[in-house]
């Protein structure tokens, strides 16, 4: 809702973006046989916010290293406007870092490490106390200047190093995970301060995270990142809306991820693009579904169908219409484990699901349910009333709203990584996604 | 541990030491070792009892022991210096053989340390990157540690005598023309201190290391500071407590250098530090106070040294250096 929307302040009309945008040309960085990185291509606008999304180990922390200096690619070049910067030192790159240990220099007040980048560049005594009384006032730390970084807390450290980084006017600020070593609720108050920062600075910024709902909420576009390779680059609403694979749309928030085999493709999927979608039928543990693919698809391919818990819609199974259609082998309490063809695609268009609630968490304005299909397979939707745990619900779901992937993600290392991928996507992804997550691009 | 438990009840029985007591609150015992756990003192103080008993009987006793023996100078010293029970002290001040002892250690001792804790750093700055050899150096760099002064010295003798490897090699490749003079002098034990208080230095040196984070560097990297600028305001700045401490136990370490000013020095000239005279008053003229005089002068020598290199030292940053250390 705010990222997405509210576009940098500071876009720059077309002829002046060309000369000053930071380009990443097929960069790439091995470590022994292991490509951490490759083919990263991007072209970053002056003043744009740019997040590198993705699980730990997929590379978005190579890319920031790498464009940092820190580490020597080993293809590709890195240009600002027309001067190539990866032949340059870190040091002679004149990016601002923040890093994810805040990495203040403890011995020095949190002036002088405000002033050190300004230091090194030989700005005279009184404009450097002018710029760093500036930078600190612009983090609300004015009142802090003299105190070791020790001293201060987590959040307050945190700011420091956003102006120790910021104070130098760098090309390109590079954020590493800046806020993951902050609590919740403090994380939320920082994330708005980077976002005010960045507005009110309009400095080019790469933002490095692993969190979705940061990610969405900071960046004007996202590069989701995955086993070194980009999956996805686009706005918050593109990615949101028309994640490109169903890593992708793991990322975003579609939490439920079925293995399923395609029964019909009427035109190949491909029309399915557009109006209420033709689609596809998919048979997934048990279900029969149908489905949008994002892919073309053809009858008895392997696919992955990625479904976002607000689009299950839970319904008494007792009120919707149609339920006895749907699945009429059992009564409403019944435990109809027997019935195999539930979920079959009801005539209305709408797909069925018959589940029993195992989980309920209260999350502000809506529940978070965890429910089981007869089939065993459990799926996370929501709900604005909470369903008591053990009765039985029907799940309701928009064909257009179940998307339909191809299961390979690379067709070069088809099936290779996609399990370690998937595994690292699981453990990184918040146990319980915030309500905010979900508002972000609706 | 249990002193940081609050108690409710201590606060309240504290309280209640001048006033008359709560009624129905009797002071439990419970209360009572609470409020001695709130002071520190609780059965956990036993664990202390072996090293009171160790520092009492193998350290302040002896120690005053020997204080008390200079005081007690000999009939010989007193007829010789004057000054009654600290004639002792007057005859190591006025013996300007015996006084010359304190300049000829800290001229071993003074360089010894300082080299090997500024040698140690760009090693420890080296080795602290993972690179293919590192564990030979550093193991190279450690073993000496475990050869005694004794092996040191003997090893020095035969390597860099005048009939020794070097001196022949010198010749031989027609460097020098007259072997060099390597031991029995200032700079055999020179190179004994080095070789036997560097693996020290290194090591403590090392572990400082470790002990900043290395993102301060990058940071400092990314701010635009060159390597030197990195190394004097980021690095030198953090582990200059370190190089202290460091300091001052290599110092200590070849300030009380015995064998090998003996075995490659010139103990009677050079290299006669305060450990050769104070064994001389001991062992040939049995002047056990005078002894214990020098002994004691020698522990005051260093404390000097070491209070110069604390006090400096209270001027730099000693908090966390936010790495692994």
């Amino acid at each position: 809702m705010t990222a997405a929307t509210a576009k940098s302040p500071s876009t720059t009309p077309a002829t002046d973006t060309d000369a000053d945008a930071l380009r990443i040309e097929n960069v790439g960085r091995r470590f022994g046989s292991t490509d951490a990185l490759q083919g990263f291509d991007l072209t970053v606008r002056r003043g744009e916010f740019i997040a590198l999304l993705g699980p730990s180990g997929c590379g978005k922390s190579t890319a920031l290293n790498c464009l940092a200096g820190l580490l020597p690619l080993t293809d590709g070049r890195i240009l600002v406007g027309d001067q190539r910067i990866d032949v340059l030192p870190p040091e002679k790159r004149d990016f601002g870092m923040v890093f994810q240990s805040y990495a203040l220099f403890p011995h020095l007040t949190v002036a002088k490490n405000v002033a050190f980048g300004l230091q090194m560049r030989g700005v005279g005594r009184g404009e450097i106390r002018r710029r760093v009384d500036e930078a600190l006032r612009l983090v609300r730390l004015e009142d802090q200047a003299g105190k070791l970084p020790g001293q201060l807390s987590g959040g307050q450290q945190q700011r420091v190093a956003i102006a120790r980084a910021v104070v130098i006017e760098p090309r390109v600020v590079l954020m590493d995970e800046p806020l993951s070593n902050l609590d919740a609720k403090l994380r939320l108050e920082m994330r708005t301060e980077i976002r005010r920062l960045h507005q009110t600075l309009g400095l080019t910024t790469i933002y490095v995270t692993h969190d979705q709902e940061e990610a969405l909420s900071l960046a004007d576009r996202l590069v989701v990142l995955r086993a070194g390779r980009v999956q996805q680059i686009g706005t918050p609403q593109e990615l949101h809306d028309h994640p490109a694979n169903w890593h992708v749309a793991d990322f975003m928030g579609y939490r439920n991820l079925l293995d399923a085999e395609v029964t019909s493709a009427p035109d190949g999927g491909a029309g399915g693009g557009d109006g209420d979608g033709a689609g596809v039928e998919v048979r997934a543990d048990g279900l029969s579904l149908r489905g949008l693919a994002v892919d073309p698809v053809a009858a008895g391919e392997r696919v992955r169908l990625a479904i976002r818990p607000s689009d299950l819609v839970v319904t008494d199974p007792a009120a919707a219409p149609g339920t006895s259609s749907a699945s009429g082998t059992s009564g409403v309490s019944g435990a109809s484990a027997a019935s195999g063809t539930n979920g079959a695609p009801a005539s209305s268009g709408t797909n069925m699901i018959r589940a029993r609630v195992e989980v309920v968490e209260y999350q502000g304005r809506e529940y978070a349910v965890e429910v089981r299909t007869e089939s065993g397979r459990a799926l996370h939707v929501r709900s604005d009333t909470a369903p008591q745990v053990g009765v039985d619900v029907l799940l309701t779901l928009d064909p257009a709203r179940a998307l339909v992937y191809r299961f390979d993600l690379d067709p070069a290392d088809a099936g290779r990584s996609s399990d370690a991928a998937d595994r690292a996507a699981d453990e990184s992804r918040p146990p319980a996604p915030d309500p905010i997550a979900a508002e972000a691009g609706s | 541990m249990s002193a940081a438990t609050t108690t409710p009840s201590a606060p309240a029985s504290s309280g209640a030491e001048g006033a008359p007591r709560p009624v129905g609150r009797p002071r439990s015992s419970a209360s009572l070792r609470h409020r001695l756990a709130d002071r520190g003192i609780d059965g956990q103080m036993l664990l202390l009892l072996p090293a009171l008993v160790f520092i009492l009987v193998l350290f302040v006793y002896p120690f005053a022991y020997g204080l008390g023996l200079t005081l007690q100078p000999t009939q010989e010293t007193v007829e010789t210096w004057g000054g009654g029970v600290l004639a002792n002290y007057v005859r190591f001040f006025g013996d300007s053989f015996t006084f010359a002892s304190v300049w000829l250690t800290a001229r071993l001792a003074i360089p010894a340390a300082l080299f090997n804790v500024l040698f140690s750093i760009p090693l420890a700055i080296k080795l602290r990157h993972r690179f293919r050899g590192k564990r030979l150096i550093s193991t190279l760099l450690v073993l000496p540690i475990t050869l005694g002064t004794v092996l040191t010295a003997q090893g020095l003798l035969i390597f860099a005598g005048r009939q020794g490897w070097l001196n022949q090699a010198l010749m031989g490749i027609g460097l020098v023309d007259q072997p060099l003079d390597l031991v029995h002098n200032y700079i055999g034990v020179l190179l004994s201190l080095i070789i036997s208080g560097f693996p020290f230095a290194f090591l403590l040196i090392s572990s400082y290391f470790s002990g900043i984070d290395p993102s301060l560097e990058r940071a400092a990297r990314s701010l635009g500071a060159g390597w030197a600028q990195r190394f004097f305001r980021i690095t030198l700045p953090l582990l200059a407590p370190g190089l202290a401490t460091t300091f001052i136990l290599t110092f200590v370490l070849a300030f009380s250098v015995f064998p090998s000013a003996t075995l490659v020095g010139n103990p009677s000239g050079s290299t006669r530090v305060l450990a050769v005279v104070a064994y001389r008053f001991f062992g040939e003229q049995f002047d056990y106070p005078m002894a214990s005089t020098v002994a004691i002068m020698m522990g005051l020598a260093e404390l000097i040294v070491v209070a110069i290199v604390l006090f400096a030292r209270s001027f730099f940053y000693k908090g966390t250096t936010g790495g692994k250390g």
